[in-house]
């Protein structure tokens, strides 16, 4: 337990809760910290954050290629790619029940030439059962098969992910150039006049976040739009989402509001909905930029529980140190005489 | 064109190759967890310790960004630095208990060895003024800066040791050079791990307790194969004993870091890494043990082999755990199956 207590002593430093992570950095009179809350479950998918956030910053196109394996043909967060819509299609389980309807015995093709021939067909057009005629368990006027809880059985989450500007930023603090710093907002942005292209930022994100750009050798990553803070405007892709999935604003504010939506998600049975990298007491501090999700963050290729590597960092200096010592007793031994 | 071409069975004329995976089966891939007793060595015909456990990602692309650098520079810069650091304690040895010969080439390999390691990393930063651009700041927290400022203190002085030996010029100084670069050595020699360790690379930094002790380890059999090669039989003494202990300590702490680091250590028993670091054992032990018998039949091309042995063996285990790391790295198993476990114990 000691060492937890040491690191609890050099919390705030490099891990642990942070309340002041301007002021810590430097800033006497900073502006509240500012942030992003992705509210996924109203997220559609449209990706109009991904182009605004390219047109803004002027960022390259990075391969135009169908990958084939969802909507998501920008995979995942890199050099080029500062905002990106993850896309998961769901079987979602119903804790071993069956749905309330099973179609696996129909044949749709056949269903479909009887349309509109049977009286008690809706006709053409229809696409959901008349009021009554839904079957047991399943709300009227809803879309077939449903769960006995109204939901369908397939579904889509969309969440838009980003750099997390993280209380205790990994990258941040191994870059050796000084090139990543905190902005008086609290958010991490790199200065590409600085950065050296070592790469050392890229492998200690615990998110996969920042990455290389292969041309140039230098890295590049959200920036929460620092150039339009400054002048008092909100992101590029905030500003263009349509459903207010992307809320920015001092990140005390978001806070609050995400508890309230989680509250209001849970009272209507979506029971799923939980907040990922809002806390100060994560393993890295808390992000400024959290989200909703409705499902475990690895699903969305979130790491469950990240942790900022620097929080070893004292341990791994004093291993170190003690294998320099050991080296050079190594070392002497090799010149002692051998006792004979 | 009246009628589609999509029918039941899909294209026409084509066949339905399989159904497209959404969700649960798409995302979540079984995790066996294969390793059980020790050492690792394929955990065939073993029975899983838990029962197969699932997890989740997306589409299976990897949690985290690969490390961008290129093996070869950066996996033959940690190795020649250790080769440098232990080669200036050698060098200093020699120097004090009056062994000129094996002084020598400690020295020049020391100056060599650091001078190529700079080599490869401003190869890979892209162009020298870069590396000059890591001094502009002084960062404890970040290994990289601080191995620039360790580096730029060592390299001068293993450089003056080196040149003062060949000169025979200014012999104070050279004796000076030649303590500091010993001071510095183990240093440049250890540092390297923290450098692979503070990163969320898993296979690199679950192991940093052991890591340093792993590549101090290293950098000593490096350095004794180097001199052994090139020091004659009745100086080289120091160098034989150097690379039975620097054996024993790299092939011990390395064992002990694989057990300690669970799920992260499977990547050092696959693949390209596997081959390396299998590579590695051998050569390192059958190095060291080369070098001891070396030294009992004074026999000159024993002790050659002993330092080839030695030096490949020492490159191996660097390109082994760089490889290891990479390979980690790409799979989001090892990067969500710990996390998800550490999760689930702290929630109870
Ligand atoms: S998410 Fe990664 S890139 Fe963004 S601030 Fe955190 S460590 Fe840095
Ligand atoms: S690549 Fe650039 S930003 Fe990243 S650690 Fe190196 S110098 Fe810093």
């Amino acid at each position: 337990m000691s060492g937890d207590q040491v690191r609890a002593d050099r919390a705030g430093l490099w891990f642990g809760p942070q309340p002041d992570v301007a002021g810590a950095s430097g800033y006497p009179d900073a502006p509240p910290r500012m942030g992003f809350f992705t509210d996924t479950s109203v997220c559609i998918g449209c990706k109009a954050c991904e182009v605004a956030c390219k047109e803004w910053n002027a960022v390259p196109e990075d391969g135009l290629e169908l990958t084939g394996m969802s909507y998501d043909n920008t995979q995942g967060l890199g050099a080029d790619t500062w905002r990106h819509v993850a896309f998961i299609e769901q079987r979602k389980p119903f804790g071993g029940q069956q749905p309330g309807v099973s179609h696996d015995d129909v044949d749709v093709f056949a269903a479909a030439s009887a349309l509109g021939t049977d009286a008690a067909s809706p006709g053409p057009g229809a696409t959901t059962p008349p009021a009554g005629a839904a079957p047991a368990g399943a709300p009227a006027g809803e879309i077939s098969p449903v769960s006995p809880d109204g939901r369908t059985e397939l579904r889509w989450l969309m969440a838009s992910d980003v750099c997390k500007h993280c209380t205790h930023a990994a990258c941040l603090d191994v870059c050796p150039t000084g090139a990543l710093f905190r902005t008086e907002f609290g958010t991490v942005v790199v200065q590409e006049d600085v950065c050296n292209g070592c790469g050392y930022c890229v492998p200690a994100c615990p998110y996969g976040v920042i990455d290389q750009r292969k041309d140039d050798g230098r890295v590049w990553k959200c920036t929460l739009c620092y150039d339009r803070l400054g002048v008092g405007m909100e992101p590029a892709c905030a500003k263009s989402c349509p459903t207010e999935s992307i809320q920015f604003g001092p990140l005390e504010e978001l806070r609050e509001r995400a508890a309230g939506r989680v509250a209001q998600l849970h009272a209507s049975g979506v029971t799923d909905a939980r907040l990922y990298g809002e806390s100060p007491d994560d393993g890295v501090g808390g992000d400024g930029a959290f989200f909703l999700l409705l499902d475990e963050p690895e699903v969305y290729g979130l790491p469950p529980d990240p942790v900022v590597t620097t929080r070893d960092l004292p341990d791994m200096w004093r291993h170190a140190a003690m294998a320099a010592v050991s080296l050079g007793a190594l070392a002497v031994a090799s010149f002692a005489r051998r006792p004979r | 064109m009246s009628d589609s071409d999509v029918t039941r069975e899909g294209l026409r004329g084509e066949r339905t190759q399989r159904e497209a995976l959404t969700g649960a089966k798409a995302g979540r891939r079984r995790h066996r967890r294969g390793r059980g007793g020790r050492g690792g060595r394929g955990g065939r015909g073993e029975q899983p310790m838990v029962p197969e456990a699932e997890f989740s990602s997306y589409y299976g692309k990897p949690v985290l960004n690969k490390p961008t650098w290129k093996p070869l520079d950066i996996a033959g810069y940690l190795y020649l630095g250790g080769l440098a650091g232990a080669s200036s304690l050698l060098a200093a040895g020699a120097g004090v208990t009056g062994r000129p010969a094996l002084a020598r080439p400690a020295k020049l390999g020391a100056a060599g060895a650091i001078s190529l390691s700079l080599v490869a990393l401003v190869h890979d930063l892209g162009r020298p003024a870069r590396f000059l651009n890591m001094l502009r700041v002084f960062k404890p927290t970040s290994p990289m800066n601080v191995g620039s400022w360790v580096l730029s203190g060592y390299a001068p002085l293993a450089l003056g040791a080196a040149a003062v030996d060949l000169t025979g010029r200014a012999r104070r100084v050279g004796s000076l050079a030649t303590a500091g670069a010993a001071v510095l050595g183990p240093a440049v020699a250890t540092y390297t791990a923290v450098l692979l360790a503070d990163t969320a690379v898993p296979s690199w930094h679950e192991g940093y307790r052991e890591l340093p002790y792993v590549f101090a380890g290293s950098g000593a059999t490096a350095a004794a194969g180097l001199a052994l090669a090139a020091t004659p039989a009745a100086q080289a003494g120091p160098a034989r004993r150097m690379a039975a202990l620097g054996a024993a300590l790299e092939l011990g702490t390395f064992q002990a870091m694989k057990h300690r680091m669970g799920l992260s250590a499977e990547t050092f028993e696959q693949g390209k890494a596997h081959r390396l670091l299998r590579a590695a054992e051998t050569l390192t032990a059958g190095g060291a043990a080369l070098a001891v018998l070396s030294g009992r039949l004074r026999d000159r091309r024993l002790a050659l082999a002993a330092g080839a042995a030695l030096l490949s063996g020492s490159a191996a285990l660097r390109f082994g755990v760089f490889h290891a790391g990479v390979a980690s790295a790409k799979d989001p198993k090892y990067t969500v199956v710990p996390q998800r476990e550490r999760l689930t114990a702290r929630e109870g």
